[in-house]
C-alpha cells in the first residue's frame, strides 16, 4: 500500500536534523565530562607551556615554538565536541581558530617571530580554559559562580584581544603571501580557474567588520541574560 | 481538498434560528422535519485572531459565514490592519502549527463556532514572478558584459576584445539561450502555487545567480582561457547533451503546466505524455531537474572550466533537495504514486 519507491528507502529526514537540545543521557554526559575535561587540560598545558618557556627565556620572542603542537591540535578537537550553545557561531569559532593556527602562522614562519601571535594565543588560551571548565561544572551541576561570571565577563577584554592579535598576524602573513604566492593558482591552466591567496586573506580580515561586532554583542547580551539574575540556575546557556 | 471547497460552496444556506454547529450536512433539499430535533441552519461563526506570540488579541469578527474560507478571513483581517496584506497572514490554529491553507473552509476546520486563529507575520513579500525575472535577468546580461570584456573587468588592452576561441562565442550563445528560456517560461509557462516568497529571498538568490554568473563568465572570457582538451568532440558531445537536455526541461515544464488549469492550483501526478522527453517520469519525480543537471554538465565538459563545476555542483545539491521534498509530497498526498520512480536520479538518488 505505501508507495516505497527504491531511492526514497533511507529516510531523507533532513528538516529533523539531530539537535542535542534535549538534555543528553547518562553515557552522552559521561563523554562530554570527559571531553571538556581534557580540553581544559590541553589548553592549561598550553598556558603552562607558555609561561615556562617565558620564564626561561626572559623574553617572549619565540614562545610559538614551545606551544606549538599543542596550539596546532587543540582548534581541531573542537570538532567531536558538542557544545550547548549555537552551532553557527561556534563554527565559525572553530573554522576561524583552524584557519588561524594551520592556514597562516604554521603555514607562513615569518609570522611566528611575530608579537601578535602571542597576543591571540594568550587570548584563546585564556578563555579555552575559563569556557571548557565552566562546561565541565555545568554537566556536573557543580557550578561555581566565579566560574560562570568569569566566563560572561572575561571575554570583554580577551575577545577584542584575540581579534585584534589575528588579524594583526594575518596582516604580518600578507607581503610574504604575496611575494611567494602561497596557496595560489594563475591562469592559464586548464581548468580555468585562479586563486589568489593575498586578496583572499585581505577579504577575510574585511569580514571581521560585520561578523566581530555581531559576535561580540552576542556575547554581551548573553552576560545580561546570565549575569542578571541574582538566583542563578547553574544552567547551561 | 478541492471536494470540500465544492460541498462548501453548495452549502446550507437555510435560515434557522437554532444553535447548532452542523458538520459536513449532505446538501439535502429544504424540508421541515418536525420530528428531528436538529436542524439545518445558518451558524454564523465568530473569529478571534490571536498573535502567535504574544497571544494579543488583535481581531475580533463576527457574523463570519461557515463556508467562508481563510482567504477571506485574511481579507477581512487585513482591514482592520493594513499593514498586513494577506500575503504576509499565516493563519493557524495552533500558534506552533502549520499554516492553514487560503482554500480552507471555516466550518471544515476542527474549530467550534467561535474559532480561535494565530497570526503570524511571514514579512514583506513580494511575488514570484518579479523573484525570478530579477534574478534570472542578472546572469543575462552580466555573463555578456563579460563576453564583450566590457572596460575594467579585465587589462585595458583587451577592453571590447573578442577571444579567439569558437567555443567561447558557443559558451556565450548557450548561456544566453538559457537564461532567456527561463525568461519566457517565468512569463508564460510556469503556474505558481503561491503567489509570493519572503522579501528577503531576493536578495539571497540574486546574490546567488549573479555570483555565480560572474564567476563563471570572467574565467570563460577572460583572454588566458584555456580551450576543452579533447577540442572539437569534447565541445560537441558536450553541445548535444546541453541541448537535449534543454529541450527535455522545457518538456517537462509544458507538461507539469498542462497538468494544472489556468488560475488554479490542483496538485496531479504527472504522467509520461506523447513527447518522449517526458518518459522520463517513469523514472523521476522531478525530471526537470533531472534535466537541469545534465544541461549545466553539459556545459562544464563544453567549457572545461572549474567553477563552471562548483556551480553545477552547488546546483545540483539545492535541487536534489528540493526533489526529494517534493517526492515525499507526492507520496504523501497520492496513495498510487507509482513506486518505480526516484526524487531526481534514477535508482539513485
Amino acid at each position: 500500500m505505501s508507495a516505497a519507491a527504491p531511492g526514497t528507502s533511507k529516510a531523507a529526514h533532513s528538516d529533523v536534523a539531530p539537535k542535542k537540545k534535549k538534555g543528553p543521557g547518562a553515557l552522552a554526559t559521561a563523554y562530554l565530562v570527559i571531553y571538556n575535561v581534557v580540553m581544559t587540560a590541553g589548553w592549561l598545558v598550553i598556558a603552562v607551556g607558555l609561561v615556562r618557556a617565558y620564564l626561561a627565556r626572559g623574553s617572549y620572542h619565540g614562545l610559538y615554538y614551545s606551544i606549538e603542537k599543542p596550539l596546532n591540535v587543540c582548534p581541531l578537537c573542537h570538532i567531536p565536541g558538542i557544545v550547548p550553545s549555537s552551532v553557527v557561531l561556534t563554527g565559525f569559532q572553530v573554522m576561524s581558530r583552524v584557519f588561524l593556527t594551520w592556514a597562516v602562522t604554521h603555514s607562513v614562519r615569518e609570522v611566528q617571530s611575530e608579537d601578535s601571535v602571542l597576543l591571540f594565543v594568550t587570548a584563546w588560551t585564556v578563555t579555552e580554559i575559563i569556557r571548557y571548565s565552566f562546561y565541565t561544572f555545568s554537566l556536573l551541576n557543580h557550578l561555581p559562580y566565579l566560574i560562570k561570571w568569569a566566563r560572561y565577563t572575561f571575554f570583554i577584554v580577551l575577545y577584542p584581544m584575540g581579534v585584534t592579535g589575528e588579524l594583526l598576524t594575518i596582516y604580518a602573513a600578507l607581503p610574504y603571501v604575496q611575494k611567494t604566492g602561497l596557496y595560489s593558482v594563475t591562469l592559464p591552466n586548464k581548468y580555468n580557474f585562479s586563486f589568489d591567496y593575498y586578496t583572499f586573506l585581505i577579504l577575510i580580515m574585511i569580514s571581521y567588520i560585520p561578523l566581530f561586532p555581531q559576535l561580540y554583542f552576542h556575547m554581551i547580551r548573553q552576560r545580561k541574560k546570565v549575569l542578571g539574575h541574582v538566583e542563578d540556575y547553574s544552567k547551561v546557556e | 481538498m478541492d471536494a470540500l471547497a465544492l460541498e462548501a460552496a453548495g452549502g446550507k444556506k437555510v435560515a434557522n434560528g437554532a444553535a447548532v454547529a452542523a458538520p459536513l450536512p449532505p446538501p439535502a433539499p429544504v424540508k421541515r422535519k418536525p420530528a428531528k430535533k436538529a436542524k439545518k441552519a445558518v451558524v454564523f461563526f465568530e473569529v478571534e485572531i490571536l498573535d502567535a506570540k504574544t497571544k494579543d488579541k488583535l481581531c475580533f469578527l463576527d457574523k463570519v459565514e461557515p463556508n467562508a474560507t481563510i482567504g477571506e478571513i485574511k481579507s477581512m483581517f487585513h482591514k482592520s490592519h493594513p499593514q498586513w496584506y494577506p500575503a504576509r497572514q499565516s493563519i493557524r490554529l495552533d500558534p506552533k502549527g502549520k499554516s492553514l491553507k487560503d482554500e480552507d473552509v471555516l466550518q471544515h476546520l476542527p474549530v467550534g463556532t467561535t474559532a480561535t486563529f494565530y497570526f503570524r507575520d511571514l514579512g514583506a513579500q513580494i511575488s514570484w514572478v518579479t523573484v525570478f525575472l530579477t534574478e534570472y535577468t542578472g546572469p543575462l546580461v552580466i555573463y555578456l558584459m563579460f563576453y564583450f570584456r566590457v572596460p575594467f573587468i579585465y587589462a585595458p588592452k583587451y577592453d571590447f576584445t573578442t577571444s579567439k576561441h569558437w567555443v567561447v562565442h558557443l559558451a556565450c550563445m548557450c548561456h544566453s539561450f538559457h537564461y532567456v528560456k527561463r525568461l519566457l517560461e517565468t512569463l508564460f509557462v510556469h503556474r505558481f502555487s503561491h503567489g509570493t516568497m519572503p522579501l528577503r529571498n531576493i536578495f539571497k538568490n540574486c546574490t546567488y545567480y549573479w555570483g555565480f554568473a560572474a564567476w563563471m563568465a570572467y574565467y570563460i572570457n577572460h583572454p588566458l582561457y584555456t580551450p576543452p582538451i579533447y577540442g572539437e568532440q569534447q565541445i560537441r558531445l558536450a553541445l548535444i547533451i546541453f541541448l537535449f537536455c534543454q529541450i527535455g526541461n522545457f518538456s517537462i515544464h509544458i507538461a507539469l503546466r498542462n497538468l494544472r488549469p489556468p488560475g488554479s492550483k490542483t496538485r496531479k501526478i504527472p504522467y509520461p505524455t506523447k513527447n518522449p522527453f517526458t518518459w522520463i517520469f517513469l523514472l523521476v519525480s522531478c525530471p526537470n531537474y533531472t534535466y537541469e543537471l545534465g544541461s549545466w554538465l553539459g556545459f562544464t565538459v563544453m567549457t572545461q572550466c572549474l567553477p563552471v563545476a562548483f556551480f553545477t555542483l552547488v546546483g545540483f545539491i539545492q535541487m536534489t533537495v528540493w526533489a526529494k521534498g517534493k517526492h515525499r509530497s507526492y507520496l504523501k498526498e497520492f496513495r498510487d504514486y507509482p513506486p518505480l520512480r526516484s526524487p531526481i536520479l534514477p535508482f539513485i538518488l
